[in-house]
């Protein structure tokens, strides 16, 4: 039904109005709308025309073929009015010859076509772009020509042959790749060679070794560098001691699973070269972190407690070394004259001694002393005399 | 050929219809694939073909003439490919599970046996996938646990990787390496056990170095004790008696003297240190 409202459906029987019922076989109420916009273009624009849809491909009955003028153009966008006539007319017209003024270019001043200066500039681009090759210092690049490989080219500036015949694959080969692995922040465990796991992450570095084998060896270098990665550090994770790997191993490891994954990765003959490994970070499994760190405590405080034994163990000997030699610089002097200074040293104590503290001195053998008797407190003159007598 | 072309033009034709006759009678094998010629349903050759010993530039690759419409070129990676195994669990030979995920590397050596038995290389990636499985499975389930995670590992690899090899040579691809990817405790039981496990370990250690700081510390006060006494010894036993005085007079000063000594003496006229007080 669409069809027929197309201009370009009908185009072939120029009466095709009174045929279209009978081919579609749809009740004569139902046509009638179809056929209104048709039937309404006359009807504004004159009774000259005839009715119905006619062929947009032949000029229009009344009015004889011509070039569209600008009136036409602006008639067809408004659409009113001169539309009827005019409008199916330049349906068709655009298309014929309307609109082909607009994609040609004007010509060139000395009037020749512009085509053989595009053509042109489209093979020097052509070879341009593909026949000279600039590298960076870092950058190398295969040729292949018709698909096999022919050569490499370094840095600077290359010619090849252009494009269908050879082409240039440029790569950076001497920076270096690195790899985290795994990718995210989530817990990777590994075990250990003594069933403990231990949770890894790790860094690796690589470079194109060999461009050519790097091109054309494996389907996928880059996957197979994480993979052969992998592979490598579970390997080498599972042959050490939880303890050696969370401390003292870590660098037997890393050199372990660079060694290996070259080796792997030369087998392969991918190209690669393994610059380094390194471990980020190796930690206990977030589960059992807590009883890593009663262990980390339990070394402090063992460690505490040596440290304040020692301490006591110094002051010990020092207190002896000290009093060992006070004695025996008492004991030099005392053997020079021992009487007198066993009694100087005598008086002196007991003037101490009795010096600060309450005496009683019980004169007769009989005499019951009350006890405490502050009212005899008092200081014995003769001390002090003799106090100050001695010194 | 319609009259209103000119001669230049009808050789422009010409031309161009001749360049398509022979993009038609040649193919681009680039190094990356090898290319089995089917002539009617047939294979009949093999353009650069596999041969571990050619190096690039010297292979088969490059231009190949064919003959259009009764050949038909079809094209198989030359590259070594690889089959990534489901994560599966597999069961040592001591009946604990091991969640592994491991991966085969192959290549395809024989493209007309390949093509006639899988056709294209993805279904030889799928054939070998479940047989990788089995193969694992199999050889996994005669080691201990314990001798998965040590070198031995090495050697389980190798005989996988025969396994598979032989397989996959009936669909005329060569295993260059098994590796087991990952080898894990599965979730649930045997991964908490293992964590228990861990922190009673942890447990036991640290229990272990508190004793042993203990020990060390009383050892070392024992030590200075011992080495205080030996100073003592030497200096004192020079003299006892003496000793024992100037001792006496130590021990009385700090015994009577203390600050807030409210001690109360009582002293016989007898006392030595009253000898005097008679005035004799």
């Amino acid at each position: 039904m669409t069809d027929r409202k197309s201009p370009w459906g009908k185009g072939d029987d120029a009466h095709g109005e009174g045929d279209t019922p009978p081919q579609d076989g749809t009740p004569g109420e139902e046509n009638a709308p179809d056929r209104d916009p048709p039937a309404q273009r006359p009807g504004s624009d004159g009774p000259k025309k005839p009715e119905g849809p006619r062929n947009p491909w032949l000029p229009p009955a009344g009015e004889p073929r011509r070039p569209p003028s600008i009136e036409d153009i602006f008639r067809a966008r408004t659409g009113k009015g001169g539309g009827n006539g005019g409008g199916t007319g330049n349906g068709g017209n655009p298309l014929l010859g309307g609109r082909g003024p607009n994609l040609r270019l004007p010509p060139r001043p000395d009037g020749k076509s512009w085509w053989p200066l595009g053509i042109a500039a489209v093979v020097l681009l052509w070879l341009g772009g593909s026949t000279m090759h600039r590298l960076a210092p870092q950058e190398q690049g295969v040729v292949t020509t018709f698909g096999a490989y022919s050569r490499t080219l370094g840095p600077g500036v290359s010619f090849t042959l252009p494009w269908p015949i050879q082409s240039v694959e440029t790569r950076d080969v001497t920076s270096i790749q690195r790899e985290t692995i795994p990718e995210g922040d989530g817990e990777r465990l590994m075990l250990t060679g003594d069933q403990n796991l231990v949770n890894l992450n790790y860094l690796v570095r690589w470079n194109i070794k060999d461009l050519k084998l790097y091109t054309f060896q494996l389907a996928d270098p880059d996957q197979t560098v994480r993979e052969v990665a992998e592979a490598a550090m579970r390997a080498a994770i599972a042959e050490v001691g939880f303890n050696d790997a969370m401390g003292t191993g870590r660098a037997t490891v890393e050199q372990n699973v660079r060694d290996r994954m070259q080796r792997v990765l030369d087998a392969y003959r991918s190209g690669v070269k393994i610059q380094g490994v390194e471990i980020t970070k190796i930690d206990p499994p977030a589960k059992v972190v807590d009883a890593f760190k009663e262990v980390l405590a339990a070394q402090q405080k063992a460690q505490g407690d040596v440290n304040e034994a020692q301490g006591w163990a110094q002051k010990k000997l020092a207190a002896a070394q000290g009093e060992a030699a006070a004695f025996d610089k008492v004991y030099e002097q005392y053997k020079l004259a021992p009487e007198v200074t066993k009694r100087r040293m005598y008086y002196e104590t007991m003037e101490r001694v009795l010096g600060q503290n309450d005496k009683v001195i019980v004169e007769a053998p009989g005499t019951v002393p009350y006890l405490p008797l502050p009212a005899m407190r008092q200081t014995p003159p003769p001390a002090e005399t003799r106090q100050g007598g001695q010194r | 050929m319609p009259a209103f072309l000119s001669i230049n033009q009808r050789i422009a034709a010409g031309a161009i219809a001749l360049l398509v006759l022979l993009m038609m009678c040649v193919i681009v094998v680039p190094e990356t694939q090898q290319v089995v010629i089917v002539r009617l349903g047939q294979p009949v050759r093999v353009v650069n073909r596999f041969a571990p010993n050619a190096d690039f530039g010297r292979t088969g690759a490059g231009l190949v003439w064919r003959v259009p419409f009764f050949e038909q070129a079809v094209r198989i990676d030359r590259r070594v490919l690889d089959v990534d195994m489901e994560r599966q669990q597999v069961t040592s030979l001591d009946q604990r599970r091991l969640e592994v995920d491991a991966y085969a590397r192959f290549r395809v050596i024989d493209p007309i046996k390949m093509y006639e038995t899988a056709g294209t290389v993805d279904r030889v990636a799928q054939q070998l996938q479940p047989i990788l499985n089995s193969v694992l499975r199999q050889e996994l389930g005669k080691r201990t646990f314990a001798s998965l995670l040590t070198p031995e590992r090495g050697q389980a690899m190798a005989r996988i990787r025969e396994g598979l090899d032989r397989e996959a040579r009936e669909y005329g691809a060569q295993v260059i390496d098994v590796r087991i990817k990952r080898a894990d405790l599965p979730d649930g039981t045997p991964l908490e056990s293992a964590f228990a496990r861990m922190a009673t370990a942890r447990a036991q250690e640290a229990a272990t170095i508190a004793a042993q700081g203990q020990k060390n510390a009383q050892i070392i006060r024992a030590q200075a004790e011992a080495e205080a006494a030996r100073i003592y010894a030497e200096s004192f036993g020079k003299d006892p008696d003496f000793y024992d005085f100037y001792r006496a007079m130590q021990s009385y000063d700090y015994t009577f003297t203390q600050k807030d000594g409210t001690t109360s003496i009582i002293l016989s006229p007898d006392n030595r240190y009253l000898q005097r007080f008679k005035g004799d």
